[in-house]
C-alpha cells in the first residue's frame, strides 16, 4: 500500500507523528521480547541450578567401594551340630563369620572396643547377608575359604567419596582416626575399591544406605502407572468424546463439565482418602497394592486426559467431519473414522503428560499405604509395593548422611524417566501429526 | 493409518496390564505362602506378610529389624511410616486379613485407643517398649554452646507466660533474647525450628520440656495441683510471633536451616545430633550433654520411651508374625552393641528388656 503512495503529497504515514509513533511501537515490541527472553533465560537458570545441584549430590551414588575379604566358613560357628538344615544355617551367626575374617586381616588388633570399631569398616548387613544367600543355597560351601567382595559401610563410603571432613576433630566425625587409618590401608592395597553401584538399580529398599536400591520401588510404580493408564484411557477418550460430540447441550452436560474442570484442580491428597474410602474399605482391595495405588492415579489423571482430549478433538477443522457426513458417513463413522484419529497426536500428549503428572504423585498413596518400607520386589499388581517419589520421600527424612546422594540419585532415576515419557509424547506427536 | 497405531498401542498396552494383573507369580522359594490373587478375596487367609504401621520415629528400627529378619527366613515384612496416631487407629480398626498386626509409636498407646481397640474385637494386645529416644535441642557448631533448664525452655517457648514466679497473671511472651530470660544465657535472639503439632516428636517435647519447664514455675506448679486443664493449655501452646517455627517433618531439613542460620536452634530426635555432630551441637539441657550414655542412664532429662504393639490373635494367623516379634527382642537386636544400637536405639535396661521379651513369647496382653 504505502508503496502507491502518490509523490506529490506526503504520506500520513510518513509525517514526523507517525515516526514518532514507530518508534514508540518498535521500542515496545524489543521491550516485550527482551521480557520474553529474560522470562526464558530465568526458567533456564532455575532448571539447571536445580539439575547441576541434584546431579552433582547424586552422581556418585552410582559408584560404591567394595572390600574383598577372604571369608572362612568355619563349620563350627555356622553349623556347630552338622545338620546342614537349609532352614537354620539361615539363622547361623554370619556375623561372627565376617568379624573373625576382618580380625584375621588385622591380627595386630586385639582390644574389643577396637574391634568393633573394625567391624564397622564393612556393611554388617551387606556382608552377612551376602554369605548367608550363599549358605543357604549351597550348603557344601562350608569349611570353604571364599574371596568376596562386599560393601563398605556408608560410613566408610562416603569418607572415600569426601563427604567427610578429614581435617574435623575426632569426636565429630563418624569414623575415628583409627578407622581412616585402617581405611587409607586397604585402599593402599588395592583391597577396598570403588565399583559400579549395581545393587541400586537392582536391589529394593533397604535400612542400609549402602544396600538400598530403586528396583522394587520403580517395578511398583511401572505396575501402578499400567493400571492407571488401562484405566484411565479409555474411559477418559470415551468422556471426551461423547461430551464433545454427542452430548445434548443442556444443564446436565454444563454440571458434568463444571465438575471435570473442578477435579483437575482437586489437591490429589482427597483422591488417596477417596480410594481409601472406596477401594479399601468397601471393595476391600488389599492394601499397599498398585492395583489400588493405579485405580487411584487413573482418578486423578482422568480428568486431565478428558480436557486434553476434548481441546485436542475440538482442534480438529469441522471441515473434515462435514465432508465425511456429506458423503454418507454416519456421524459415529464421520467420528471414529476420521475426527478421532486426527486428534490422536493431542490426546495421546495429554495422555503422556497425564501419567507422567502420576508417576510424580505422593499425596494419594500415602492413604492407600503405599509408603511403606517393602522387602520384595513386587511380582503383581496385588502385592504390597512402594512408589519411586514415595522412596525419595521415605529417603530424604532418614538420618544417615550416605542418604542425601542415594536420595538424588534415585531424583535422577525419576527425572530419566519423565523425560523419556515426555520425549515419546514429542516423538508421537510428531510421528502421527497430520498436516494439509 | 493413524489409527491403526493407536489402536495397537492400546491392544499392547492392555494385553501388557493383562500380564501384570494376572501373574499369579511362582511362589518365590524363599515364601511358603503366596497372595491369592483375587483382591476382592474376603477371607485371606492366611496372610502372607507381616503388616507393620505406625511411627515415623520408629520406622528406621522397625524397618532395619524387618530386613535382617527377611534375609533370615525369607518372610516378607511391610513397614508403613503412618505417624503413632494413624498407626493405632488402623491397628484398633479390627482383626483379621488387611488389618495391620504391627502398630509402631513413639508413645504409650493412650486409654482411648486401648479402649477403641477393644471396641473392635482387637481385645488381646502386647505391648512391647523397645527403647528409648532422646529429644535434643541443637545449634551450629560455630554458634555459643547453650546449657538450659527446663524452665528456660518452657519461658523461651511458651505463648504466654506468667508476669513472675509468684503472680500467675499471664502475658504474652515478652522475651526476645535468651539473655532477657537468664543472665547466663547467651546475648542471642530467640528462634527454633521444631516439628508441627501432627509430629510425635512435638507431643513429646510439649509434655516433657515445656510441661516439665512451667512446673519450675512456683505459681504454675501450683495452678497445676488446683486445676489441671489450665495448667495442661499454659504449659502446652506454644509460641506463635515467630519465635517458635514449624519446621515440617523432615529433620534434615532442620539441620541444614541450623548450618545457615547460627542464632536458630532445633528441635529433633537424637539420632539427627548423632549423624550430624560436626555440624550442629546439642544444648545442655540442666547440664547434662544430650550423649547417648546420658540417655541410657536416663541422665538426659528429655526422653521418652518407643513402643511397638501387637495383635495376639494374629500370632496364628499372620506366618512370621510372631518370630519377627521375637527377631526384635533379640539380644543380637535391640541388646547393648545389637544391630539397632548401631543405628541409634538407646537399649532398655536388662531387666525391662527380659520382661517385654517374655511377654512377646507368652503373648501376654497388657492392660493400663
Amino acid at each position: 500500500m504505502s508503496d502507491a503512495t502518490p509523490p506529490e503529497t506526503t504520506s500520513i504515514h510518513q509525517s514526523a507523528d507517525a515516526h514518532k509513533l514507530l518508534r514508540k511501537r518498535r521500542r515496545r515490541e524489543r521491550g516485550f521480547r527482551m521480557m520474553g527472553m529474560s522470562a526464558i533465560v530465568m526458567a533456564m537458570c532455575a532448571l539447571t541450578w536445580l539439575l547441576i545441584s541434584i546431579v552433582g549430590t547424586g552422581y556418585t551414588a552410582f559408584y560404591q567401594h567394595q572390600m574383598t575379604i577372604d571369608v572362612v566358613l568355619d563349620e563350627t560357628v555356622l553349623d556347630p551340630n552338622g545338620t546342614r538344615d537349609p532352614d537354620e544355617l539361615r539363622k547361623a551367626n554370619f556375623r561372627r563369620i565376617i568379624q573373625n575374617t576382618l580380625y584375621a586381616r588385622f591380627p595386630d588388633i586385639t582390644d574389643r572396643r577396637a574391634r568393633q570399631d573394625l567391624f564397622k569398616t564393612v556393611s554388617a548387613s551387606g556382608a552377612t547377608d551376602l554369605v548367608r544367600q550363599m549358605v543357604y543355597k549351597t550348603p557344601s560351601l562350608i569349611g570353604q575359604t571364599l574371596t568376596l567382595e562386599v560393601p563398605t559401610s556408608d560410613d566408610v563410603d562416603q569418607l572415600l567419596k569426601g563427604y567427610i571432613d578429614r581435617e574435623v576433630s575426632e569426636d565429630r566425625r563418624k569414623l575415628s582416626d583409627q578407622q581412616i587409618k585402617w581405611v587409607d590401608e586397604l585402599v593402599a592395597s588395592g583391597e577396598v575399591h570403588a565399583r559400579f553401584n549395581w545393587a541400586f538399580f537392582t536391589a529394593t529398599d533397604s535400612r542400609d544406605p549402602e544396600l538400598a536400591g530403586i528396583a522394587g520401588a520403580v517395578a511398583g510404580s511401572f505396575m501402578a502407572l499400567l493400571v492407571a493408564f488401562v484405566v484411565a484411557v479409555p474411559i477418559g477418550i470415551g468422556a471426551a468424546v461423547y461430551l464433545e460430540e454427542f452430548a445434548p447441550e443442556n444443564l446436565f452436560t454444563d454440571i458434568v463439565e463444571i465438575n471435570i474442570n473442578n477435579l483437575a484442580a482437586v489437591p490429589s491428597i482427597i483422591f488417596g482418602l477417596l480410594g481409601l474410602a472406596v477401594f479399601l474399605n468397601f471393595f476391600g482391595m488389599p492394601r499397599s497394592a498398585p492395583l489400588v495405588g493405579g485405580l487411584v492415579l487413573a482418578l486423578m489423571t482422568l480428568p486431565t486426559i478428558i480436557i486434553a482430549a476434548r481441546a485436542a478433538l475440538r482442534a480438529v477443522s469441522p471441515s473434515i467431519v462435514d465432508g465425511a457426513l456429506s458423503l454418507g458417513a454416519s456421524k459415529t463413522q464421520a467420528v471414529f473414522h476420521h475426527k478421532v484419529p486426527l486428534a490422536a497426536p493431542g490426546i495421546l500428549t495429554g495422555t503422556i503428560i497425564g501419567m507422567a503428572q502420576a508417576l510424580g504423585e505422593t499425596a494419594p498413596l500415602l492413604m492407600i499405604g503405599m509408603v511403606a518400607f517393602v522387602t520384595e520386589i513386587p511380582t503383581s499388581i496385588t502385592e504390597p509395593a512402594s512408589a519411586l517419589p514415595v522412596q525419595i520421600f521415605l529417603w530424604a527424612d532418614s538420618a544417615e548422611r550416605a542418604w542425601a546422594e542415594r536420595t538424588s540419585a534415585a531424583i535422577i532415576a525419576l527425572l530419566v524417566v519423565l523425560l523419556s515419557m515426555n520425549a515419546l509424547a514429542i516423538f508421537l506427536r510428531s510421528k502421527l501429526e497430520r498436516r494439509w | 493409518m493413524a489409527i491403526k497405531k493407536i489402536a495397537l498401542c492400546l491392544v499392547s498396552a492392555i494385553a501388557l496390564a493383562a500380564c501384570g494383573g494376572s501373574d499369579n507369580p511362582a511362589p518365590a522359594p524363599t515364601e511358603t505362602s503366596t497372595a491369592p490373587d483375587t483382591p476382592a478375596a474376603s477371607a485371606r487367609a492366611p496372610s502372607s506378610e507381616v503388616r507393620i504401621v505406625g511411627s515415623s520415629t520408629v520406622y528406621p528400627f522397625s524397618t532395619k529389624v524387618a530386613q535382617e529378619f527377611k534375609n533370615k527366613t525369607g518372610f516378607n515384612v511391610v513397614v508403613e511410616s503412618t505417624g503413632s496416631g494413624g498407626g493405632h487407629k488402623l491397628f484398633c480398626a479390627g482383626t483379621g486379613a488387611g488389618t495391620p498386626d504391627v502398630t509402631n509409636s513413639s508413645r504409650r498407646q493412650k486409654a482411648s485407643e486401648l479402649g477403641n481397640c477393644q471396641e473392635n474385637g482387637v481385645s488381646e494386645v502386647v505391648e512391647v517398649k523397645i527403647g528409648f529416644d532422646g529429644i535434643v535441642l541443637a545449634n551450629a557448631i560455630d554458634a555459643p554452646p547453650l546449657d538450659l533448664t527446663l524452665r528456660d525452655i518452657y519461658l523461651a517457648f511458651a505463648k504466654d507466660v506468667p508476669i513472675s514466679d509468684t503472680d500467675c497473671t499471664l502475658q504474652a511472651n515478652p522475651y526476645q533474647k535468651w539473655s532477657d530470660i537468664s543472665t547466663d544465657l547467651p546475648d542471642a535472639t530467640i528462634e527454633a525450628f521444631g516439628p508441627p503439632p501432627t509430629s510425635g516428636t512435638r507431643d513429646a517435647f510439649v509434655e516433657i520440656a515445656m510441661e516439665g519447664g512451667a512446673k519450675d514455675v512456683a505459681c504454675l506448679a501450683e495452678l497445676r495441683d488446683n486445676d489441671k486443664d489450665r495448667f495442661g493449655e499454659i504449659a502446652h501452646t506454644l509460641r506463635e510471633d515467630g519465635k517458635w517455627i514449624d519446621a515440617g517433618e523432615n529433620d534434615n531439613a532442620i539441620v541444614q536451616t541450623l548450618t545457615n542460620t547460627p542464632t536458630a536452634i532445633g528441635v529433633f530426635g537424637y539420632s539427627f545430633l548423632d549423624q550430624n555432630a560436626d555440624l550442629v551441637r546439642g544444648a545442655l539441657v540442666s547440664g547434662v550433654e544430650p550423649t547417648f550414655e546420658n540417655i541410657a542412664a536416663g541422665q538426659y532429662s528429655i526422653s521418652r520411651s518407643l513402643y511397638f504393639y501387637m495383635k495376639a490373635a494374629h500370632a496364628d494367623t499372620t506366618q512370621g508374625l510372631r518370630d519377627y516379634a521375637l527377631e526384635f527382642t533379640s539380644e543380637e537386636a535391640w541388646g547393648p552393641g545389637g544391630y539397632l544400637e548401631e543405628i541409634g536405639l538407646v537399649p532398655l535396661p536388662d531387666a525391662d528388656r527380659a520382661t517385654y521379651r517374655s511377654a512377646v513369647e507368652n503373648l501376654t496382653p497388657y492392660q493400663q
